[in-house]
């Protein structure tokens, strides 16, 4: 087990390398400068523009610029960002908190409406209720997230005026605050935690329907054990085994936020951040969000991996 | 308009045969600058009426809390780093100038305890220095008095080239004083009739010498301050997440009285303009939102809810046409549009006022922009222009044709126009925009109407707007026959303004295409104008120069104007707010309340 965990590892350090000159590569390359609006204003002289890009040292060739980014990543300095003079990691700090609460109770409520849902549906297939579920679950995923958003905002923001939809901060204390919170947070949660259980539910009734029909289901109802304890016992825990490699797989997500909603809810997330830093060509932004990303989702899978031989035995690392 | 015509002007606002506002308007009409019509009637001595602002609170805070919404938000609060406006504004909450501009383009003192004039001996005969008197017993929001200090600081600062302040040019061709404790003087090189840059408006907000005396050239970056600003302005700082939200709360000890009206306030960033034209005026959950790019349409429609409006301020931008005078198809020495050649179409003056008289302006106001662009045409040739602001531009299809008829230019089989083998064929190119396709459809039209075949091009904003020389799709290369696009007055004095047709400022492969003479329009006579109004003293003929030099560009269709595009903004009913168009939307922050 410690033998795979550090070949994988190790595997993954040339993936990342791989990945960080991708990126850089491909943002150096990109048309547009952070200084660009120096150049469009009549009273700043270009000699400005000239000695800020020499002070960020925008100058230098593109390989200098990378090994120097590298360098700097190594000893744990992210970069600076060129729009805020601010350092890059206090940024994604700054905005980490807020994406993790939204968008992690976005898949709280996903799981909690997909299991029993999705279960319930495949332990009565075709019935009304499985019909019922099957096309909320289509519908749910179809429609994307931009226009149930503007429908939510729409419907209870301006014809019903419950529900504010610019998310912003809380100043009021005690109870309060949390109340308010909630109120401004309800709307982008259901969005993309509706969307997301819309898909997870048909994701989990299929799995729950290819294991209910296996023969140590039948076993189990045979021996007399209550229809509940087969479900609960033989069943879902069997079936849960690729549920748990999905949801795995779908955390560097969470991280990452979800770039429409957080921009349509004002939501100062990540996913804002990384939208804001592209139209700034605000680069070494840029590069951090992605690359942040990228280890995410290695070390997720990573943990997918794992996490599924731990939940079936069969597995064997080698 | 020459110089005695509006000495003659002038003398009608003296004796009240015309009113300021009349003159100013027409001054506007003659594409000045409202600023620059204010000065003129200051110097011959006409009082400046200041705009009353009837600020009703008789206690200072007790207003709740302000909320903004600013749909890209500040991303960062040095004013002197602060390239957008976006930065300035959120700037301009915590520090103040000495003083700044108002809707009608004069000047208010903020920290300044008076204007200078001439009368006081305060602003130099010779134009070679300007002395400001400085208001007693402000103080920094840490409780440190600011002095004489803090501006001569400001003025090293921000002309040290290492620390690389957007303001570097307003700073780095003068020289601070101190006089006394509050009264410095800014010396000129040469003699300089525009004094009011430094330490005024969007420019010249003063930072504190002992929070950044030790930031200075290339430390500026390090600046704790530049994050957490402390200024002299109504509202102390709160908190700020760059691009996300800026929070301040009321200054207990603000230097004028019963000031501010709100205790706390907000501005909040990010989203779309729509949304936040709805945010304000729809739902009422912010008072106010900053540079609506909206559709007029939109805008009405949301204002029948009722809860807020749009503001619209006059100010400096316009959306206008340019016209290549070099050849776009040609490439000599790496460069396309270079100097060395000439444009084998739009040469022909015929050509360019045809162009000019096919653009329907009023039918772009009426169904593109609607309020928001206002349909102009300053530049246009027309012997009625001074009359009326509606006559001062003409759409005609049949004078296009009978002009290109005269000129030589007949219709072919395909019923494009032509002359000596050369077809009427352009290439027009503008950024993606709804607003501009649409205006760009309109002109196309009128054109084939006229026998003159448009190939409409349309081009990322950020790609046509940007400066990389690699890229040949920019707006300053130009690489086709017409283009459209806004330009910005960044600053109340046109002389800036004025820059882009001189001969020296063409932009070429090289200068990297970063001079501001993009239609590489030329005359000698213009480039001697400008040096003559950069030195003249007298208000009136420096006024006069620059509607010489309006004229010499329009009468010659260097530049086909389309819209005047004033600042939108969307505002709570209740909300009182002091608006101007030369300086930030927050230049009257403290004057700011709600109507209960």
């Amino acid at each position: 087990m410690a033998h795979y965990l550090a070949r994988r590892l190790i595997i993954a350090i040339p993936s990342l390398l791989g990945i960080s000159i991708v990126l850089f590569t491909v943002l150096a390359l990109a048309p547009g400068d952070p200084f660009e609006e120096l150049a469009s204003n009549p009273a700043v002289p270009p000699e400005v523009r000239a000695s800020l890009r020499a002070q960020f040292g925008l100058d230098d060739p593109i390989y200098a610029r990378y090994l120097h980014w590298l360098l700097a990543m190594l000893q744990g300095d992210w970069g600076f960002s060129f729009a805020s003079r601010v350092n890059t990691d206090t940024l994604i700090l700054q905005r980490l908190p807020t994406t993790l609460f939204v968008i992690g109770s976005a898949q709280v409520l996903a799981l909690i409406i997909a299991l029993p849902v999705g279960v319930y549906a495949a332990t009565r297939p075709y019935s009304v209720f499985d019909q019922i579920a099957n096309t909320l679950a289509f519908v749910g995923f179809s429609l994307p997230t931009f226009f149930t958003g503007l429908l939510f905002i729409l419907v209870f923001s301006i014809y019903l005026d419950w529900l504010p939809f610019v998310y912003s901060d809380v100043t009021a204390t005690g109870w309060r605050w949390y109340w308010e919170h909630i109120r401004q947070a309800l709307m982008p949660i259901a969005v993309l935690g509706l969307f997301q259980g819309a898909s997870m539910t048909r994701y989990v009734r299929s799995s729950v329907l290819d294991m209910i029909r296996l023969d140590h289901v039948t076993t189990a109802r045979s021996k007399g054990l209550a229809e509940g304890t087969v479900v609960v016992k033989h069943v879902v825990r069997n079936a849960m085994i690729p549920v748990v490699t999905l949801v795995a797989l779908q955390m560097p997500i969470v991280f990452g936020g979800a770039i429409v909603t957080e921009q349509i809810f004002r939501i100062p997330g990540i996913g804002s951040l990384l939208i804001s830093a592209i139209l700034a060509n605000d680069t070494p932004v840029i590069m951090a969000v992605t690359f942040v990303f990228a280890c995410l989702v290695i070390l997720f899978n990573l943990i997918a991996d794992v996490l599924y031989g731990w939940l079936d035995p069969r597995i064997a690392y080698r | 308009m020459n110089e005695q015509e509006l000495r003659g002007l002038i003398e009608d606002v003296q004796v009240g045969r015309l009113s300021r506002r009349g003159f100013i308007n027409r001054m506007v009409g003659l594409g000045l600058a409202v600023p620059l019509a204010g000065q003129m009637l200051a110097h011959a001595g006409v009082a400046l009426a200041q705009t009353k602002f009837d600020y009703k609170p008789t206690k200072r805070g007790g207003g709740g809390a302000l909320k903004l919404l600013w749909w890209q938000g500040a991303t960062l609060l040095n004013p002197h780093f602060a390239v957008g406006t976006k930065d300035q504004e959120g700037s301009r909450i915590f520090y103040e100038p000495l003083a700044g501009w108002d809707g009608e383009g004069n000047l208010v003192p903020v920290l300044a305890a008076e204007i200078p004039s001439v009368e006081d001996g305060t602003l130099a005969k010779d134009g070679m220095s300007v002395t400001w008197k400085l208001k007693k017993d402000v103080t920094w929001h840490d409780g440190k008095p600011f002095t004489a200090d803090d501006c001569v600081f400001t003025w090293e600062y921000a002309r040290d080239p290492a620390t690389a302040t957007y303001t570097v040019s307003t700073y780095g061709d003068v020289d601070v004083e101190k006089v006394d404790s509050h009264t410095v003087r800014v010396k000129f090189k040469k003699p300089t009739p525009f004094w009011a840059d430094a330490f005024v408006g969007t420019r010249g907000m003063i930072i504190p010498k002992h929070l950044f005396e030790a930031y200075k050239g290339a430390a500026s970056r390090d600046a704790p301050t530049n994050l957490k600003p402390v200024g002299t302005g109504p509202y102390k700082f709160a908190d700020f997440k760059p691009g996300d939200m800026v929070r301040g709360e009321i200054n207990p000890n603000y230097h004028e009285p019963n000031k501010p009206y709100f205790d706390s306030i907000e501005m909040k960033g990010g989203g779309d303009a729509v949304s936040a034209a709805r945010a304000v005026i729809q739902t009422g959950e912010y008072d106010y939102a900053w540079n609506m790019q909206v559709e007029d349409e939109i805008l009405q429609r949301l204002e029948k809810g009722g809860k807020g409006h749009a503001v619209i301020t006059q100010g400096g931008n316009i959306e206008y046409i340019a016209v290549n005078f070099t050849d776009p198809w040609t490439e000599v020495d790496g460069e396309r549009s270079s100097l060395k050649t000439k444009h084998p179409l739009l040469s022909d003056p015929a050509v360019r006022q045809a162009l000019a008289l096919l653009v329907d302006r009023k039918s772009v106001q009426d169904h593109v922009y609607g309020r928001t662009g206002v349909a102009t045409g300053n530049f246009v040739n027309n012997p009625e222009r001074f009359k009326s602001k509606n006559t001062k531009w003409e759409f005609s299809i049949d004078k296009a044709n009978q002009v290109l008829e005269a000129a030589g230019w007949l219709k072919g089989s395909d019923g494009i126009r032509a002359k000596d083998g050369k077809k009427l064929k352009f290439v027009f190119q503008t950024s993606i925009n709804a607003p501009r396709q649409k205006t760009q459809q309109i002109i196309k039209q009128a054109c084939q109407k006229a026998g003159i075949d448009l190939e409409l091009k349309s081009i990322t904003a950020s790609v046509f707007f940007s400066s990389d020389v690699a890229n040949p799709d920019t707006y300053t290369k130009f690489y086709c026959d017409i283009e459209m696009y806004t330009t910005t007055m960044v600053q109340p004095d046109p002389e800036q303004f004025m820059l882009q047709f001189l001969t020296v400022e063409v932009a070429t492969k090289e200068n990297k295409w970063q001079g501001r003479n993009i239609t590489r329009w030329r005359n000698p006579e213009y480039d001697k104008a400008f040096q003559a109004a950069q030195g003249e003293l007298d208000p009136v003929k420096r006024a006069a120069l620059f509607i010489k030099m309006n004229d010499m560009v329009c009468n010659d269709w260097a530049v086909i104007p389309v819209v005047y595009r004033p600042r939108v903004a969307a505002i709570s009913s209740r909300l009182r707010a002091r608006m101007s168009g030369w300086d930030n939307d927050l230049w009257a922050l403290k004057d700011w309340y709600r109507e209960a």
